[in-house]
């Protein structure tokens, strides 16, 4: 019984005091993941920043965090829904531990419930303002999975959010193969960031790769990556269009 | 401050085609396996089938988290009569579900466009189409979905039934063998993929006859 008195009201249909709980539009918000599968596992990678609105506000966001034993969750959108998701996501793990029966959630099941708890919150109109990216391995099942804020989801041998989806996928749909070795994985994935850092303004040149095999989690140090800005284009972009920019 | 309007959509066409005709002894079923956003391809590898029960299959595209939503609620439904009649449940019953489960969210809809194939209690081939709400009818064939304006026109033209207004009444299943249904599916659907740039990657199609359930695929245009 709760016995305090509760100013937010319990159900969001209660009209113009409820309305101001929902989520209207984002605020610190990460840029694009990109994963993929190979041989011993999953790879995934994701840059530091947090961007609020034009602004890079914060440069050090881990937006990839283990979850469980199995699982890899990477995230781009808002930042703090991010955050509330992992709370969810801690209390999931913790009663599966707590069966202490031998049994631990998979990816294709955490996947699932995040899949659940997307769509819960859309049908209610205040959605969680984030694109997930699920990826782990368990009992030699791969799995690399994704949900967007509406709840579409789907599993695949490569995906990206954001920005990634756009730049990245026909990258990874070109030279993805089943049984990538980890070093022709992560060179994949530096090429799609390289990409990324040069044509998505949010983008920021301090990323990290995760990757997830049967063995557990590692994540990597914080690093940046070789650019190249003398391409003739780039030296004199006005060129032939005198006036532009 | 006046109130804010939402500057997000709770829906999201990720588009496809579904086909099923029904025959006198078996009920084919098909959609293509592609999901998209927009101008973009999700992924070329998605299944929009379901089978709901042992004789009774689903292919349903339009929203695709709406219709997995649907495709969950259906299947637990089943379960739940199954615990109580000791029984699976006919494709007749799980028609009139659907639609009852479709018009309970009449006022924030599903948008998913389904097709119902399978084979009634007598073994003959059955298939119900529907809209977002619920709306439904039984017939001899049906399409729905992105390529739906380009396939049933065809299959009007390939299958073209009798009017129900008619008596006595006609039969509505087609009188075509199981393989020449199946090849007007890929034929079909080749069709769609060529204008449709919603349909295509790869076709799924499922064939239900009295010795089972039985799975095709087929390359289709991957532009």
């Amino acid at each position: 019984m709760n016995f305090m008195a509760s100013k937010q009201p319990e159900n969001s249909l209660l009209g113009p005091e409820a309305d101001s709980q929902r989520t209207l539009y984002p605020y610190v918000t990460g840029t694009s993941v990109v994963a993929l599968k190979y041989k011993d596992g999953i790879l995934m990678a994701a840059d530091m920043g947090g961007s609020y609105g034009s602004t890079l506000r914060y440069k050090n966001v881990e937006r990839m965090k283990a979850i469980g034993k199995h699982s890899l969750l990477g995230a781009s959108g808002e930042i703090s829904d991010f955050q509330e998701i992992l709370r969810y996501l801690d209390d999931l793990i913790l009663y599966d531990n707590m069966w202490d029966d031998g049994n631990s959630l998979g990816p294709k099941e955490v996947h699932n419930y995040l899949t659940r708890v997307m769509y819960n919150r859309r049908n209610k109109f205040n959605p969680l303002w984030n694109s997930l990216v699920l990826g782990g391995i368990k009992n030699g099942q791969k799995y690399l999975g994704t949900v967007s804020m509406i709840g579409v989801n789907f599993e695949d041998d490569h995906v990206a959010t954001g920005f990634g989806n756009h730049l990245a996928r026909p990258i990874l749909r070109q030279e993805w193969h089943e049984n990538l070795s980890f070093e022709d994985g992560v060179k994949l994935l530096e090429k799609c960031m390289r990409v990324l850092l040069y044509r998505d303004r949010s983008a920021i040149n301090k990323l990290q790769i995760a990757k997830i095999t049967e063995e557990g989690m590692t994540i990597s140090q914080p690093y940046s990556l070789k650019t190249y800005w003398e391409f003739s284009a780039f030296e004199n972009p006005t060129q032939g269009a005198v006036g532009s920019w | 401050m006046p109130k804010q309007q939402a500057n997000w959509s709770p829906y999201d066409n990720n588009g496809g085609s579904c086909v099923a005709i029904a025959g006198a002894d078996y009920c084919v079923i098909a959609a293509d396996t592609r999901m998209s956003t927009g101008y973009n391809i999700l992924t070329r590898d998605y299944s929009k089938i379901c089978k709901l029960a042992d004789k009774c299959v689903m292919a349903s595209s339009g929203f695709q988290a709406d219709v997995k939503a649907l495709q969950k609620h259906l299947a637990a439904r089943h379960l739940i009569y199954q615990h109580q009649h000791n029984k699976q449940m006919s494709c007749p019953a799980m028609a009139q579900l659907l639609s009852n489960t479709l018009y309970y969210k009449r006022f924030f809809p599903y948008y998913s466009f389904n097709v119902l194939g399978g084979l009634d209690n007598e073994g003959k081939g059955c298939v119900f189409t529907y809209d977002a709400v619920g709306s439904y009818e039984k017939v001899g064939y049906s399409s729905q979905g992105s390529g739906s304006t380009l396939i049933m026109p065809f299959l009007d033209n390939q299958l073209k039934s009798p009017s129900p207004l008619l008596l006595p009444v006609q039969d509505a299943v087609t009188p075509l063998a199981e393989a020449e249904a199946v090849d007007l599916v890929k034929t079909v659907f080749a069709s769609a993929s060529e204008r449709d740039i919603y349909t295509g990657d790869k076709l799924e199609i499922v064939v239900i006859n009295a010795d089972g359930i039985r799975r095709e695929y087929m390359d289709l245009r991957k532009d």
